[in-house]
């Protein structure tokens, strides 16, 4: 199981860089930002399966659970701070 | 119960790496935060099933059960959290006057209104 939980998580690795092309180059500053979140939301599943092959679950989901309330905190931040004529 | 858990974080993955696809090569925003709004909320939902389901597997302790119930309530959390700040972010593009795609050039809708419509 632990080769299992591996191979997953060097296939979000994997999704991570390529998502972070848009993060870099995205035409408009949304782009980057939905890229930032998307990155995100892989690295909150990365950190649960980090933590089961640490076998250290139990801290490493509170990491979790708090990274992914920052990650909507800030992108709602950033949708209201661009939300203004010609902010493209 | 385990092969239950590694077909869910199977399906996990199938939808965020469609969602991955799709972000690489729609061609505007609009389009793009179609694919990755969707696949980004399922495909976190079920892999974060997935986990709980396997750690209930070394036993119904105490501290597992705990564990799992954090797992399933960060998805339950994402599966509010992620829909919303999609919203957000698509209502603050479109105020800002990001126009969405055709195949032609033209816009879809007069956006602002003529003058004399209210908003």
């Amino acid at each position: 199981m632990e080769n299992f939980f591996l191979a997953i998580s060097l296939i979000l690795g994997l999704l991570i860089l390529l998502s972070l092309y848009r993060g870099v180059f995205g035409p408009t500053i949304f782009d980057r930002i939905i890229g930032m979140g998307f990155v995100g939301s892989k690295t909150l599943v990365l950190l649960v399966l980090m933590g089961f092959i640490y076998k250290r679950v139990d801290m490493f989901v509170d990491i979790s659970l708090a990274y992914s309330i920052l990650i909507f905190i800030g992108t709602l931040v950033f949708a209201k701070y661009f939300q203004r004529k010609g902010a493209t | 119960m385990s092969y239950l858990a590694v077909l869910l974080i199977l399906a996990g993955t199938f939808f965020f790496t469609t969602g991955v696809i799709g972000f690489l090569r729609f061609p505007d925003f609009y389009s793009r935060m179609h694919a990755t709004g969707k696949g980004d909320t399922l495909g976190a939902v079920l892999m974060l099933a997935g986990l709980a389901l396997y750690n209930l597997d070394g036993g119904f302790s105490l501290g597992n059960i705990i564990v799992s119930i954090k797992l399933m309530f960060i998805g339950v959390f994402w599966f509010l959290a992620s829909p919303t700040a999609t919203h957000a972010l698509l209502r603050a593009a479109f105020d800002s006057g990001l126009m969405p795609w055709t195949k032609d050039g033209k816009p879809v809708i007069e956006w602002p209104p003529k003058s004399g419509e209210d908003k």
